[in-house]
């Protein structure tokens, strides 16, 4: 193993690199200067994107723990985009007055997170995989913790790492079933001895038990909400995207090679909690009045929404799943990023203070109709695309019905989703919110998902590369 | 470039032009001009249309235009327009134009409203033109969502109640929809070629019965909730009721058709064998959509919920000459389409021009309109006199057709289908006679009446733009069936080449 080896893992160093410079930065910076931080930051992770996208070899490390190759670039920078977007809508929150002591304890979490993502979607054993999960965890908590000032996020905190804990000793335990199973922890060779032998399929629904609460899915999204409502805007947009992204890739990956045998079993359950996590997500959304744990909800149920592509079991599920992750990213970015713009500058974020809004800031209120358009998937935007692929690709494998019940559970989000768009825009008020003008950070954050929601549907060229990518991973 | 694309960049380039407008003035007149253009395109397409047929081109799609979207999946930008789309799309642009002059003024955020017309507008064109059922879909359902918006911030009464029950019924029968293009995808190409969404391509392999047996049902309820299928009608009289004019103009007059034309189109046409077994319980529904309908309309007491039941009972009418399946019937059903969609946006357009001077839309507190306001007295009646299928007007061509179509069953049950069926033209001349007593004749009930203002300009151009549409079929109906039957004679040869009969 020489240097040029190591570049392989340009990700996860350029990350450290950067965690490390941000921290350095922040050590010789003055008190008062510490706000130079977020330009700095932001322009070395853009810096750090668009190297991303050069082209790279792929290749495997430390005697197969490490793999990348084309299609596990592009999901570390798909979540690179959307972690970009993030930053660049959290800019006026972190100008805060309060915020201001630890500016740099944000990147610095947020990209230790992000290194673990890319540790984990990169893992070729279940060791990396579950060091990436995490890693990708831990800080997190820290994060949801940010503003401990108020009882609600601090609360937010404990509840996510004493839940992501549990879920971390299900997933090890499933873990370590496996390598009793089948005598390895390496991806290639469990999958080659992986049957359904009873103490197999127990293995794999641990360890499902465990991505499904990172995931989650219905039963296992209690924590969801409370976490979601009590972090800061920003963080829970993190979590709600980035987080889940991650481990849908991750998800996705395991169970198309290393779990794939015993498809037809998992399918069932699979059938069962698609089903249960898309109505219980929508149920519950339907009633919710605070933004957060609207979208807290929405954003549960788009993970049901997910399990159709792992259903469709194909190439062209492996496609699906990704594209739509992609496309959820930007949509939900976009709905975030409203919701984060205006709770910064007004801390409102209720349905109702939303009530009239378009009178006063038509863009926010359009773009967030777009958002929500996309999460709903209507066209013309991207997330009808998205979704449509989705069920074509459970439709392939012949779970009409399946497809009928979450086309139905769509048409319910889609009234969710519809009374936002009516307090903005029907509703009237006698004192809706002021006008008020972001900051180009923020509207260039905004800008970037409105873009994405438009584009991705359109370009069919993104869809071909992901699709001529997942044929790489497939067997 | 090809004449079709021009029905979307027309509406968008339009939509792209009211964007730079300020105030009302400024995008009626461009909204006016942008659907003028496309009125006029409509009729260079059918002029082109006709020309290329007399020149011998027997091509059942003309005007071809196809370009791959998604390769690996083989989703097509696939467009293409016989008779019959040719005559849908050419109601579609009189139907769009007079709602542009019906919402002259339109005081209210005219920006939006006239941006979200046209966009509505846009779905519907595509949806017509589309030969490729992804681009149909996604056309349908880009004309399904603007109403919402159109009917919460502008519509009257219970508008946000009434939009929520739209959409989302609307979107649920979508969701039947999606069901039944995705099976048929999947079963595009037996033979091992690969799969498709181009309907002209699907029509061409057999999909075997047994998935015919469950796709049918899903694809033709789909498209049967627009075209108010019983029990499916109810956000019909409900969203018709609380739109603005020129939305339930649309609404009623185009968007319904989505469901007649989708239902023949891909229902019927792609799955025969099963569209001949099932479709006596359908016929049983369209039936009682048709006499339910018109009795329902009987008892309403608001205009516009009269008119609502009326288009429910009409579009009735056109899935059960759909369901018929002879060429005569489905030329009716055709007609009925177009005919239905010209003198239900007449009507509405009334309703609203009579509501704006009157402020009520309630029959019992009007009377002796037609002495202080002439011009839409005698419009209304016009109106009425065609629905009612008075010949000389399209009313009485379409309704003619349909029944001596399904006449041609020579079974039992079809016979006493048509015979109820047949009944709801007793019942319509009921309702439209009785409105127009109560309305238009006798004394004038309210002082505050005497000075109302006859017809403006703009109202006598959107009026009189459908009088004319209506009466033109009426008196000269062949140039439009010799249209259409040229262009349903290859698919009634699919239709009458399966031997399956259903239960009955």
């Amino acid at each position: 193993m020489n240097f040029s080896d190591i570049l392989i893992m340009r990700h996860e160093l350029m990350l450290t690199v950067l965690a490390l410079v941000v921290l350095i930065i922040d050590l010789n910076l003055h008190n008062r200067d510490k706000h130079l931080i977020i330009p700095i930051t932001l322009a070395l992770f853009f810096i750090h994107t668009v190297v991303g996208f050069m082209p790279s070899q792929p290749g495997i490390l430390f005697g197969g723990m490490y793999r990348t190759n084309a299609l596990l670039l592009m999901m570390k920078n798909i979540l690179n985009v959307g972690v970009l977007i993030i930053l660049l809508q959290s800019v006026t929150w972190l100008k805060k007055e309060e915020n201001r002591e630890k500016i740099s304890e944000y990147f610095i979490l947020l990209f230790t997170t992000l290194i673990g993502m890319n540790f984990m979607i990169s893992s070729g054993d279940f060791l990396m995989f579950y060091l990436g999960l995490e890693l990708a965890t831990i800080p997190i908590a820290a994060l949801a913790a940010y503003t401990h000032h108020q009882t609600k996020s601090a609360e937010a905190g404990i509840k996510l790492i004493l839940s992501s804990a549990l879920s971390s000793g299900i997933l090890l335990f499933g873990i370590s079933l496996i390598y009793g199973a089948t005598g390895s922890i390496y991806f290639d060779s469990v999958m080659q001895h992986y049957a359904n032998t009873p103490m197999q399929v127990l293995a794999f629904i641990f360890f499902f038990t465990g991505m499904a609460f990172k995931l989650s899915l219905v039963p296992f999204h209690l924590w969801t909400a409370d976490v979601y409502e009590g972090a800061p805007i920003n963080v829970t947009s993190y979590l709600s995207v980035i987080s889940k992204g991650a481990a849908a890739f991750i998800l996705i990956i395991l169970m198309f090679t290393v779990f794939n045998t015993i498809a037809p079993i998992y399918n069932h359950m699979l059938y069962l909690i698609a089903v249960l996590t898309m109505t219980i997500g929508n149920l519950f959304a339907l009633r919710q009045k605070n933004m957060k744990r609207f979208l807290a909800f929405s954003s549960i149920a788009q993970a049901g929404f997910i399990l159709l592509g792992i259903l469709g079991g194909n190439t062209m599920g492996m496609t699906s799943v990704i594209y739509f992750v992609l496309v959820y990213i930007f949509s939900n970015l976009g709905a975030f990023g409203v919701v984060s713009a205006i709770s910064t500058v007004t801390g409102k974020e209720t349905m109702d203070d939303y009530d009239g809004l378009y009178s006063t800031n038509p863009k926010l209120s359009l773009l967030m109709m777009l958002s929500l358009f996309s999460l709903a998937g209507i066209p013309p935007v991207a997330g009808f695309f998205g979704k449509f692929f989705l069920f074509a690709s459970a439709a392939s494998a012949g779970y009409y019905w399946l497809v009928f019940i979450a086309v139905l559970n769509a048409t319910i989000s889609l009234y969710y989703y519809l009374l936002v768009v009516k307090a903005m825009f029907i509703n009237k008020n006698e004192k809706p919110l002021a006008y008020f003008k972001s900051d180009l950070a923020t509207r260039t954050g905004l800008v970037l998902s409105g873009l994405g929601i438009f584009v991705l549907g359109f370009w069919s060229q993104i869809y071909e590369i992901i699709n001529s990518l997942s044929f790489g991973i497939l067997h | 470039m090809n004449i079709l694309n021009f029905f979307i960049i027309i509406p968008l380039l339009t939509v792209g032009g009211i964007l730079l407008t300020k105030d009302l003035k400024q995008s009626r007149l461009v909204s006016a001009i942008g659907m003028g253009a496309q009125l006029i395109l409509a009729f260079v397409l059918v002029y082109l249309y006709l020309s290329e047929r007399s020149a011998g081109n027997t091509e059942p799609m003309l005007f071809m235009f196809d370009v791959v979207w998604f390769p690996s999946l083989n989703i097509h930008y696939a467009i293409g327009v016989d008779g019959i789309s040719v005559a849908m799309i050419a109601l579609t642009g009189l139907v769009v134009f007079a709602g542009i002059f019906a919402s002259w003024k339109m005081e209210y955020l005219p920006r939006e409203f006239f941006i979200s017309l046209i966009i509505l507008a846009t779905g519907v064109f595509g949806f017509f033109i589309s030969i490729d059922l992804f681009t149909m879909f996604l056309f349908y359902e880009l004309a399904v969502i603007p109403m919402y918006i159109l009917i919460g911030i502008w519509g009257s009464g219970p508008k946000e109640y009434s939009a929520m029950k739209l959409t989302l019924m609307l979107m649920a029968g979508s969701a039947l929809l999606l069901v039944g293009l995705l099976g048929i995808y999947f079963f595009s190409a037996p033979d091992g070629n690969p799969l498709t969404f181009n309907i002209m391509e699907i029509s061409k392999v057999v999909i075997p019965i047994e998935i015919q047996r469950f796709l049918f049902p899903f694809t033709f309820i789909g498209f049967g909730i627009l075209g108010a299928l019983f029990p499916f009608h109810t956000w019909s009289p409900d969203g018709h009721a609380s739109a603005p004019t020129a939305v339930s103009m649309l609404h009623a007059g185009v968007l319904m058709k989505l469901g007649g034309y989708g239902a023949f189109r891909v229902a019927i046409f792609l799955m025969p064998e099963a569209a001949h077994e099932q479709a006596w319980i359908f016929l049983i529904l369209t039936s009682i959509s048709v006499v339910y309908g018109a009795f329902s309309a009987i008892v309403q007491k608001d205009l516009k919920y009269i008119n609502a039941y009326s288009s429910v009972s009409h579009c009735g009418l056109v899935l059960f000459a759909v369901l018929m399946m002879n060429q005569t019937a489905m030329n009716g059903a055709i007609i009925q389409m177009i005919s239905h969609g010209l003198m239900t946006a007449l009507f509405f357009a009334l309703i609203g021009m009579i509501y704006g001077r009157t402020h009520t839309r309630m029959i019992n507190e009007m009377g002796g309109l037609m002495k202080v306001i002439p011009f839409l007295g005698v419009v209304y009646v016009i109106a009425g006199l065609a629905s009612l299928g008075l010949p000389g007007f399209s009313g009485f061509v379409a309704e003619m057709t349909i029944f001596v179509g399904a006449f041609q069953h020579v079974d039992v049950f079809h016979r006493v289908i048509t015979i109820i069926a047949a009944s709801s033209i007793v019942i319509t001349a009921v309702y439209i006679l009785r409105v127009v007593g109560i309305l238009l004749l006798g004394p004038i009930k309210n002082d505050h009446f005497l000075h109302l203002d006859d017809a403006k300009w703009y109202e006598r151009i959107s009026t009189i733009t459908l009088v004319l549409a209506i009466t033109a079929i009426g008196t000269a109906p062949w140039w439009l069936s010799n249209m259409i039957n040229y262009s349903l004679a290859p698919i009634v040869e699919r239709l009458s080449a399966i031997q399956i009969t259903g239960l009955f």
